[in-house]
């Protein structure tokens, strides 16, 4: 028989205003197995833990009852309190009563109740736990980061400068994402590419980096610590290793009109290329689909232009397999597609643009070459518009719920540098909020207002209207005056919401991290631990986890180094105890569970049996506990009872259940 | 309950409209074709009800200038629709008896021999119980 | 293939022309439209006090009638395509709406919604087919510049009227290509004509019309297509513009060569 002591928390008044505690310890002294029951105001505290432990050694206490908050936030804490008393941690259970209970009920008296019945459940529970020992698992020291923008960059940096070994995956041929495609940079305005390339280039020199471009993670298995990981490099057509960079084969190409990803599709790019100037490595690929030498076989010109002989059209797709102890996802954002938004002339007109085409139509390297002008007919515009949210804080499924974050500051910066550069172009700017928090940056803004002349009027715009004379005609509100506004204008800018990379569904499913509705990749904690996915082993570095500017990025990237880091820096982690194990007489070796488990923790093996002095060989399911993560779904698909969960068994479950039907 | 917070549920009821969704972008106002015609824009329309104004509403020039063209009602990125507000304004009104906006004795002035049945048919509708 | 036909009460008089040339030009492309007996006024606007019932019932009445031959219904009057899709879509999905009109209806089996309600540009863009269509025109427009009319009542609200991206459609000019002639697109082809406004409000009504002939003349158009009779009568009436402005049925019955048998 158990010796059982159950502590109740008040949680201050989280609890006790809703719940009677002192009720509660005193109906826990009637349940079987409890010799000691007690409450106090705050559990957690060094007093009271002290507690705890005061009561293991007086009253012999061989499992004990937390009645508190979620065992998220405590069930560690109150394990190792157990633990440093001399009580093997598996022998504590935790009573959710705060956010199961007294959070979600107003009543006293029914919450008291409710209280009550979640405390029997888990000394009902106590009853029949065992001590549990975890096992051990290695760590391989080296971190994977899906994503080679800044926030994949700065991580990478961060955790090999720690000396451990990295790679980077990054799906396009270079890596630099879209930091590499903006010109200037708020709130100090200073060259995108300049502050980025030199990290790019470290980030390639540096010896414990290794960065694979034009590749995609394909498939991961293992846990943290040990995670296997296949990378699809894709077919280059080019010998990374002979190939020098001169871009004579770039020059030469005779297909010229694939849509240049880099410049968003505003000019064109050869079928051999390298995405940019600065682009590392400075090494083409070839893209087949606009490749005439794959289209028709005939061409070729490439290969023989190449005096290193790089050119390789026979290249294949190749499956690089991988081990890692931590996983680090950057895979960064993409702005929204405006189909549902043609109110604002998008499809219909050349001279309405995204917010990332004009930072690529202010670029020296874009597709105008710097100058700002009309992508319709070249002319320079006189009156430009920026509309503000667009797709973003929308409430039906044609944009997105979020504020997108970092509109409101690089739209002050283009109307800033265009009023700068060119000051008889006017720029006016409709908004719902400005909104600017962060150092500098209202100061920002208002230096665009009244330094530079930016109109800023506090209303959305409803359409624009192209008119036969090639102008845009904005109707608009401007909410503070309460009128509408008719302005005719050369050019409009829409601040397109962002949204995660779609590649990260299929990123987050690998790695069974969890994502939100939003396609956001969750936090373990969104206050306590927003750098981590509740899936151990993985961490998150910039816009997948939530929209942020390239400072935040860049400190979150350095945030989830460390946590990798601190991953990688130990060579042995603890085992999770409570994993499945299967009953060899009870199995009829079906394969269910293998069906069911999503680790692939489950074989299955011919192994001989002693049934009750029936000697023969069977076909049994077989555990690995080192891959298991004790989510139980054999448990539950075994159709003969052979499969059980240490720490959840079935009786276990059993009696928590018959504890509350009571 | 007092009669005019009753007054500014029957209104939300008859439309559907929840006006606490609304972020003041001003879109509907941005959008409407007879912006100009009316007194009370149609963004204010949603303040009105939260205020619980709904006699100023009512006593508006705005419910007979609105065309029903749902321009507002198709881009409002809240979901509120401020042109469902109107409507049901007009609603109350046109309810009541003698409270309408065309009455037959009219309509031979207004006749002409083109005019479609579907232009009095949707008239009546708007203006009249 | 037989369709239930739902013509409205405008086409039986004054829009005459807009269901003539539509029954010739069906019957031209091989579908029949069988007109629902009986059938009463839409009201020419939908009733959009979530609260009322009795405003909606003649729509049921035909959307019934049209489940019990197991036809989809047509209707060709942009106004009429409003209010039955928007009724049907009421009956679908709002179980008040369809509790209490059922309650009054007293048919033998509860309507529910079931019928599916087609404009005629989507008969022709979903059941024919504008590349049949295309097939069977025998005197193309060739060289006209047509510019496509739609108004509010076919687009919104776009996600129950399903008919096509309210902001950009794209199915009358898909239309005007298949009949041989050109698609003007100018900006102003989804707003309103002033509807219901021009019987007393005649000037906003202009000001209105003249913004969409306008824009539609200044992209060049040459003339102006419509499915809605007061769209028709506003942009004659109230433009001051003279651009003409005729019902889409008329030139699908031109370019199918049966304009003349029929007129």
């Amino acid at each position: 028989m158990q010796r059982i002591g159950v502590f109740v928390c008040h949680c201050g008044s989280n609890i006790a205003a809703t719940v009677d505690v002192a009720k509660v310890a005193e109906m826990a002294l009637m349940e079987p197995g409890v010799v000691h029951a007690e409450d106090y105001q705050y559990m957690c505290s060094e007093a009271g833990q002290a507690k705890i432990a005061d009561a293991i050694h007086e009253k012999k206490l061989s499992g004990i009852v937390v009645c508190s908050c979620s065992p998220r936030m405590h069930e560690a804490t109150f394990r190792k309190a157990a633990e440093r008393a001399g009580l093997n941690p598996y022998m504590v259970e935790i009573a959710n009563i705060r956010e199961h209970c007294s959070w979600i009920h107003k009543d006293m008296e029914e919450a008291t109740k409710k209280a009550v019945i979640l405390m029997r459940a888990a000394v009902a529970k106590v009853n029949l736990n065992t001590p549990l020992q975890p096992g051990e698992s290695r760590v391989t020291k080296r971190a994977l980061i899906i994503g080679g923008g800044i926030a994949g960059i700065q991580t990478a940096l961060d955790i090999a400068d720690a000396g451990y070994e990295v790679d980077i995956v990054e799906k396009t041929p270079s890596i630099g994402g879209r930091m590499s495609q903006l010109d200037k940079t708020f709130p100090t305005l200073d060259c995108s590419a300049c502050i980025l390339t030199p990290k790019m280039v470290e980030a390639s020199a540096h010896e414990k980096i290794n960065i694979y471009t034009y590749s995609e993670v394909e498939n991961v298995s293992g846990f943290v610590g040990d995670f296997t990981v296949d990378i699809r490099k894709k077919a280059r057509s080019v010998d990374m290793d002979k190939c020098t960079g001169c871009g004579v084969c770039q020059e030469k190409c005779p297909s010229k009109k694939a849509p240049s990803e880099f410049n968003r599709g505003l000019n064109n790019r050869s079928a051999i290329y390298t995405p940019f100037a600065q682009a590392i490595p400075n090494v083409p690929v070839i893209d087949r689909e606009a490749c005439i030498k794959f289209k028709t076989g005939k061409c070729g010109i490439c290969s023989k232009v190449c005096q290193a002989g790089a050119i390789d059209y026979e290249q294949k797709d190749e499956i690089i397999t991988e081990k890692y102890g931590a996983i680090v996802v950057a895979t960064g954002f993409d702005t929204i597609n405006l189909e549902k938004y043609d109110e604002y002339a998008y499809s219909q007109s050349k001279d309405v643009i995204t917010s990332l085409e004009l930072e690529r139509v202010m670029n020296a390297a874009g597709p105008t070459h710097g100058h700002l002008e009309r992508l319709s007919d070249g002319k320079a515009p006189k009156e430009m518009v920026f509309i503000q949210c667009v797709g973003s804080r929308c409430a039906d499924d044609r944009g997105k719920p979020y504020c997108s974050k970092i509109c409101c500051m690089y739209t002050a910066k283009h109307a800033m540098l265009i009023r700068d550069k060119y000051p008889d172009v006017n720029v006016t700017v409709f908004y719902i909020d400005v909104r600017t928090p962060g150092k500098n940056f209202d100061e920002f803004y208002r230096r665009a207002v009244e330094q530079y002349g930016v109109n800023y009027i506090k209303g959305q715009v409803g359409k624009v209207i192209p008119q036969p004379n090639g102008k845009l005609l904005v109707q608009g509100s401007d909410l503070l005056d309460n009128r509408q506004i008719l302005k005719e204008a050369d050019m409009v800018v829409l601040a397109t919401a962002i949204e995660p990379n779609p590649d990260v569904r299929k990123i987050a499913t690998m790695l069974t991290a969890s994502i939100d509705t939003n396609n956001f990749l969750t936090e373990a904690h969104a206050k306590l631990r927003p750098v981590e996915s509740p899936t151990a082993g993985i961490f998150l570095s910039g816009v997948c986890q939530g929209p942020k500017d390239i400072p935040e990025t860049v400190a979150q990237a350095g945030a989830a180094a460390v946590k990798a880091i601190g991953l990688l820096a130990k060579d042995k982690l603890l085992t999770n105890p409570c994993t499945a194990h299967s009953d060899e007489l009870l199995c009829n070796g079906c394969s269910t569970c293998e069906n069911v488990c999503p680790y692939g923790a489950i074989t299955y093996e011919d192994k001989e049996v002693n049934d009750h002095g029936i000697r023969e060989v069977r076909r049994l399911a077989v555990v690995n506990s080192a891959l298991c993560q004790g989510c139980g779904a054999c448990t539950v698909a075994c159709p003969s009872g052979a499969m059980d969960l240490q720490g959840f068994s079935n009786r276990q479950i059993i009696a928590e259940v018959d504890a509350i039907c009571r | 309950m007092s009669a005019k917070k009753k007054q500014a549920e029957l209104i939300e009821e008859i439309s559907g409209v929840n006006p606490l969704k609304c972020m003041k972008c001003g879109k509907c106002s941005a959008s409407c074709p007879s912006y100009n015609e009316m007194d009370i824009k149609p963004h204010q329309f949603v303040s009105y009800v939260i205020n619980e104004d709904v006699e100023s509403l009512v006593n508006s020039a705005s419910l007979w200038k609105c065309l029903s063209c749902f321009a507002c009602v198709e881009r409002c990125p809240r979901d509120v629709k401020p042109g469902k507000l109107i409507d049901a304004a007009r609603q109350m009104v046109v309810r009541q008896k003698e409270q309408t906006y065309l009455s037959p004795d009219e309509i031979p002035e207004l006749l002409d021999p083109e005019l479609p049945q579907q232009l009095l048919v949707s008239a009546f509708r708007r203006y009249r119980r | 293939m037989k369709y239930s036909y739902y013509p409205g009460c405008t086409l039986r008089t004054k829009a005459k022309d807009l269901d003539d040339y539509a029954r010739a030009s069906a019957k031209a492309l091989g579908f029949e439209l069988e007109e629902i007996e009986d059938w009463q006024c839409c009201g020419g606007v939908y009733p959009l006090g979530t609260d009322e019932i009795a405003t909606k019932l003649s729509c049921v009445r035909a959307l019934n009638a049209a489940k019990e031959k197991e036809q989809e219904l047509v209707t060709v009057c942009s106004a009429c395509h409003h209010v039955m899709k928007r009724v049907n879509d009421d009956m679908k999905n709002v179980e008040d709406i369809c509790t209490r009109a059922n309650n009054y209806m007293e048919l033998d089996e509860p309507y529910k919604g079931e019928t599916n309600v087609l404009h005629f540009l989507e008969v022709l863009r979903d059941k024919v087919g504008f590349d049949e269509l295309k097939k069977k025109v025998v005197n193309p427009l060739t060289g006209k510049k047509i510019g496509a009319y739609y108004g509010c009542l076919l687009l919104r609200p776009g996600k129950v009227l399903n008919f096509d991206n309210p902001e950009n459609p794209k199915i009358m000019e898909d239309f005007i290509r298949a009949i041989g002639a050109e698609p003007v697109i100018y900006p102003y082809r989804n707003e309103c004509c002033g509807g219901y406004i021009s019987l007393k409000e005649k000037e906003m009504a202009e000001n209105m019309c003249d913004k969409i002939t306008e824009s539609a003349e200044g992209f060049g158009a040459d003339m102006l297509i419509t499915a809605c009779p007061l769209c028709m009568y506003n942009l004659n009436k109230s433009s001051r513009r003279e651009i003409p402005v005729v019902y889409f049925t008329e030139i699908l019955a031109e370019a199918l060569g049966v304009k003349e048998v029929q007129a």
